[in-house]
């Protein structure tokens, strides 16, 4: 069961995204609800928030990978 | 229009430099063997090839060596084809079928394009300081199983559909002449070690030669790889796709100018006009016109790869979820941004201006690190999303082998077939979209990147 330590880890990381990412989805939902007209810009900067977060949930994977 | 072209040629060309071969065989993910001997495939290639009875006349097919095993119980019920000449010899043990050595398989580069049954032959371009350049098609190594060559050629052996090179040394003999079979193990620091059977013994392979240093197995070799891949055999034919696709869509531009667009034109107009208004001139302010041909072309780029992947049987070449052809976009990317870069946005970038100065200390590096951060993440970002797509279908269809533990029970494998095809088609039509969102975000972070850089100061 090599490796099974950097597997916690991933999961830790991934709950931190999740988290992030949720909160980020609740709260455009949110403001599409109160202002539908500015749907466009809202999930533009939506997905640009998602992908930063996902970016450190990213970052360590990948660390957890080469310490593997 | 040109200068999309332009782009477009030379990602593709850098692609090729770089991605000579990809990451892949993780060698955690091997600890339990190697799914070559484990006989399930979800692939339907064409067992016939790998009995004995083929017509490699010249084979060696080693059944009554000592070494020779097969009191082991091998099922082979899911085929009902035996393959064991290839395998055997050295004591090599079939292993147990696992699902996650079989997707590593699947994600990796290889020196073959199989489509379904088929097993086409790509060209390998091979590099040694001895040996010289090397040139001949793959189909030379005899093509078996798995991508398993039955031959050797100066040294060089056909694993698992990539070629790799026997290590020096060893009195491995040249030119041309049949192998029994490859086994994977583990070498004494723990990492990840294919063997070579020849004549009853062992002989140690250098992983396979890739630009990354071997973070995802492979590594420098003695040997360098330019062979036309997997990999870059989808990158051309999707660049010719598009570029017929742009060319004509130009021709059509031209000689309708006034009207309303048609067919794939419209549909193309669609893409275009939503990259320039969600993306370029929110971000890029007045100067988008100068990125736009290059973020158009990433997008394109991007979103032809990822679809092209997903085409079941067609060899699911997995080009944007090879870390060197992310590296090379993302590469493209950073240097486009600091190029353009003005003196506000450098300034940022090394002094911190208007912060106190306590916090210049930590704020100043943390700022210089995130200058490589921002394009590391979008390398690894459209990386780990399509890996993953392609492992979770695979995975998915493994279902059927694992619940039929491989061929003995058959209620299990009609049982699981059932779910694993709802499952998987339920995941391709997630993955459909995330071939759009990720070639999306690719671009509109790149444009944000950019338009940070570009940005004027205000006062």
């Amino acid at each position: 069961m090599g490796g099974s330590i950097v597997a916690i880890g991933m999961g830790i990381a991934v709950i931190g995204a999740g988290l992030g990412i949720g909160n980020i989805g609740a709260k455009a939902m949110e403001a599409i609800a109160r202002q539908p007209e500015a749907v466009g810009d809202i999930r533009a900067n939506m997905i640009l928030m998602a992908a930063f977060i996902e970016g450190a949930a990213l970052i360590a994977i990948i660390l957890s990978f080469l310490v593997a | 229009m040109r200068r999309f072209f332009l782009c477009l040629i030379y990602a593709f060309a850098f692609s090729i430099g770089v991605s000579a071969q990809d990451h892949s065989h993780n060698h955690d993910n091997h600890s339990h063997g190697h799914s070559h001997q484990g006989s399930s495939h979800n692939h339907s290639h064409d067992h016939s090839n790998h009995n004995h009875s083929h017509d490699h006349s010249g084979h060696n097919h080693n059944h009554d060596h000592s070494g020779h095993n097969h009191s082991h119980d091998h099922k082979h019920g899911a085929h009902g084809h035996d393959h064991h000449g290839h395998h055997a010899g050295c004591g090599i043990k079939h292993k147990e079928f696992n699902a996650g050595d079989l997707a590593i398989h699947h994600i990796a580069d290889a020196n073959v394009y199989s489509i379904g049954p088929l097993q086409l032959p790509l060209p390998c371009i091979l590099y040694n300081k001895e040996l010289g350049w090397k040139t001949f098609m793959s189909s030379k190594f005899g093509i078996g199983h798995h991508g398993d060559g039955h031959h050797a050629i100066d040294g060089y052996v056909l694993d698992g559909g990539s070629v790799k090179r026997v290590k020096a040394g060893q009195g491995f003999p040249m030119g041309e002449l049949t192998v029994n079979g490859f086994n994977h193990t583990e070498d004494k620091e723990g990492k990840f070690l294919s063997q070579v059977c020849y004549d009853n013994k062992l002989y140690d392979l250098e992983p396979k030669s890739t630009a990354d240093g071997g973070i995802f197995g492979g590594g420098i070799t003695s040997f360098y790889d330019f062979s036309l891949t997997k990999n870059v055999v989808s990158m051309i034919l999707v660049c010719f796709l598009l570029g017929w696709l742009f060319f004509y869509c130009a021709k059509q531009y031209r000689n309708r100018d006034g009207k309303a667009p048609t067919g794939v034109q419209n549909l193309m107009e669609v893409f275009v006009t939503f990259i320039r208004d969600e993306v370029a001139k929110p971000f890029l302010g007045h100067k988008w016109a100068k990125f736009f041909p290059f973020l158009l072309c990433i997008f394109f780029f991007i979103v032809g790869l990822n679809l092209f992947g997903q085409i079941p049987f067609f060899g699911g070449a997995n080009a944007t979820g090879n870390l060197a052809v992310t590296m090379v976009l993302a590469l493209f990317a950073f240097i486009i941004t600091n190029i353009n870069g003005n003196a506000h946005y450098w300034k940022h970038q090394l002094f911190a201006p208007g912060t106190p100065w306590f916090v210049k200390p930590i704020l100043i590096p943390v700022e210089i690190l995130g200058l490589f951060i921002k394009p590391l993440t979008l390398m690894l970002r459209l990386f780990a999303n399509i890996t993953a797509g392609h492992m979770v279908i695979i995975i998915f269809v493994s279902f059927i082998f694992i619940f039929g533990k491989v061929g003995t029970n058959p209620a299990g494998a009609y049982g699981a077939a059932i779910g694993s095809t709802l499952l998987t088609m339920f995941m391709m039509a997630i993955e459909l979209i995330v071939a759009f969102v990720q070639a999306f975000v690719f671009t509109i972070l790149t444009a944000s990147y950019i338009g940070a850089a570009v940005e004027e100061e205000h006062h």
